[in-house]
């Protein structure tokens, strides 16, 4: 496009590629995205040819969420599946961490795990359901169990990738500085690889969550994923909703606590430039 | 010659295995004295970083032996420092940090007083008013500019006093003004710091106005080829460059390195340049 005289270049519009965005146009596009699938769902709702059993409109669930939270102590099911959301999470976190050092550090431990982890983690985490209960039980232990099995095996295999992909001068600066292994591998592999390997656990924190309603599949009597289930028991359709809403709530609050997390601990990363 | 400080006797290497295996080094053997700044050039694939990696002990030679003051190396030491061309520096700590990484290592800590933290301290600091960098002490490395990060890597390598100093194209990603900062600045870090400097390049006009000697390496397998003692005064100063001895050594010595490249012309020579890339 040739500019006419007189007039000064403009700077490029939101809609350039990769064009800019100003803060408050970022938010403003965000509540956009919230807002008009809320009001879609209100309008489609509030209509007479659908049924409530089929879709619920907003207030339906909101006062659903009211009554859970007065009469059925909403707090105590979100409590106990946010406490197997994260005990399966962090054993697995705390068993994968070391796993995954060893696996990108050492090719003889890569190529005796990898393999075999690629091979398990296709395995479906339902299938296990039976065998976590004939072998741990039908405690809590199980539902923990689920969860584990659920992100640990993709999360092993994530961490090796991150601990991989620290650059390699890296780790030879440290070699020629008289570095030994143990100081390799604490001092240099594993600080470079720790923005990645924080992000891999926000990420498979997600599919913790995924799998929290499998989990509680199994002789659960309480926790949201139970919830919802019972509630599909009883066609008590906006619980459904209610349960789902909150578990995408209690997740995204979590997702944000990690990217928080994240520019606290890594400030070099967030540099303006 | 007394003792030389380097020792490379017979030493070949071989990548890959069975009928993928290629000769990356035969039958090379140099001695570097102490002291000495060594520079190393050739063609594409004729080894010279494979071979300053070996006496690093980053890369093992399949044959012959590498001497360090008579004595067999046994992998990367403290004495032989190493400066990559980038993505060395530790983006999570602090210039300051960086530089004093090595005395966070055992090596570092075994058997000091401390007077000898005192003169650690000390050192860092005179290391960092060497490289300009004191205004930048607390700054992150992803926050300063390519010249600085090397000037940082170079502090880095020297503050556990190497004996040796091995730099592998360091200036490689750096453009030409700040290059020609650095060759003064690393020339008076030789003679201030006295370390015996072998340093990989591609740049054949580097590689004289550095080095006492420059060592051609050639491909296919890599070997050395000839070696250049440079006809300059031990002082050196940039208006060298324009004398005939300089000019006339690095005609030479591009003309060897298309020779041995096993290229006959320079329409070839461009050729393989456009379709490969990166040197090696």
């Amino acid at each position: 496009m040739q500019s006419r005289p007189g007039i000064r270049p403009r700077r490029p519009g939101m809609w350039a590629i990769r064009g800019p965005l100003s803060r408050r146009q970022y938010w403003l596009f965000a509540a956009l995205g919230l807002l008009v699938p809320l009001g879609l769902w209100w309008v489609v709702s509030s209509g007479a040819a659908v049924d409530k059993v089929f879709l619920p409109g907003p207030v339906d669930v909101f006062k659903r969420l009211v009554s859970w939270y007065a009469e059925d102590d909403l707090l105590s099911d979100m409590g106990i599946s946010i406490y197997r959301v994260t005990t399966g999470f962090l054993l697995s976190a705390v068993i994968a961490l070391p796993l995954a050092l060893m696996i990108g550090t050492f090719r003889p431990v890569q190529a005796v795990l990898e393999p075999l982890t690629d091979f398990i983690r296709y395995m479906p985490a339902v299938a296990f359901i039976p065998l976590v209960m004939l072998w741990v039980g039908i405690e809590e232990s199980s539902k923990i169990s689920i969860i584990f099995i659920g992100t640990f095996f993709q999360m092993v295999l994530m961490m090796a990738e991150d601990v991989r992909r620290v650059p390699l001068a890296q780790v030879e600066a440290a070699q020629t500085m008289g570095a030994d292994k143990g100081e390799t591998i604490n001092l240099v592999i594993f600080q470079a690889a720790k923005p990645a390997l924080l992000d891999t656990l926000r990420v498979t924190m997600g599919w913790a969550w995924t799998y929290l309603v499998v989990a509680e599949l199994v002789a659960a009597n309480s926790g949201l994923g139970y919830s919802i289930l019972k509630a599909q028991r009883f066609l008590q359709t906006d619980k459904i909703f209610v349960g789902i809403i909150l578990i995408g709530l209690i997740g995204l609050v979590m997702d944000q606590l990690f990217r928080l997390a994240h520019r606290k601990a890594f400030p070099w990363l967030y540099l303006k430039s | 010659m007394s003792t030389p400080k380097i020792s490379i006797q017979q030493v070949g290497k071989l990548f890959g295995e069975g009928s993928h295996q290629v000769e990356a080094l035969k039958d090379v053997s140099l001695d570097i004295a102490d002291n000495e700044f060594v520079t190393f050039v050739g063609a594409s694939g004729c080894g010279k970083s494979t071979l300053l990696r070996i006496i690093g002990g980053l890369e093992y030679h399949s044959a012959g032996e590498v001497l360090v003051d008579g004595r067999s190396i046994m992998g990367p030491g403290a004495d032989r420092a190493m400066v990559f061309q980038h993505y060395s520096l530790y983006p999570w700590l602090r210039v300051m940090e960086n530089i004093k990484f090595s005395r966070r290592l055992k090596h570092g800590r075994e058997n000091i007083s401390e007077a000898d933290v005192e003169a650690a301290s000390g050192r860092a600091d005179a290391l960092l008013a060497l490289m300009g960098l004191t205004a930048a002490a607390n700054a992150w490395p992803n926050q300063l500019s390519g010249g600085m990060q090397q000037r940082v890597a170079i502090a880095r390598a020297l503050m556990g006093r190497p004996q040796i100093l091995l730099m592998d194209e360091p200036f490689g990603a750096l453009d030409a003004q700040t290059r020609e900062v650095m060759h003064d600045l690393i020339l008076h870090v030789h003679r201030l710091e006295k370390p015996t400097l072998a340093f990989v390049t591609h740049d054949v006009e580097e590689a004289i106005y550095l080095a006492d000697r420059v060592v051609l390496m050639a491909p296919r397998p890599g070997r050395i080829d000839t070696i250049y003692k440079v006809p300059l005064p031990a002082e050196r100063e940039q208006d060298m460059k324009h004398t005939p001895e300089f000019l006339g050594l690095k005609k030479e010595i591009l003309a060897r390195i298309r020779e041995t490249s096993g290229m006959k012309t320079d329409q070839d020579m461009l050729d393989q340049l456009n379709l490969g890339g990166a040197a090696g």
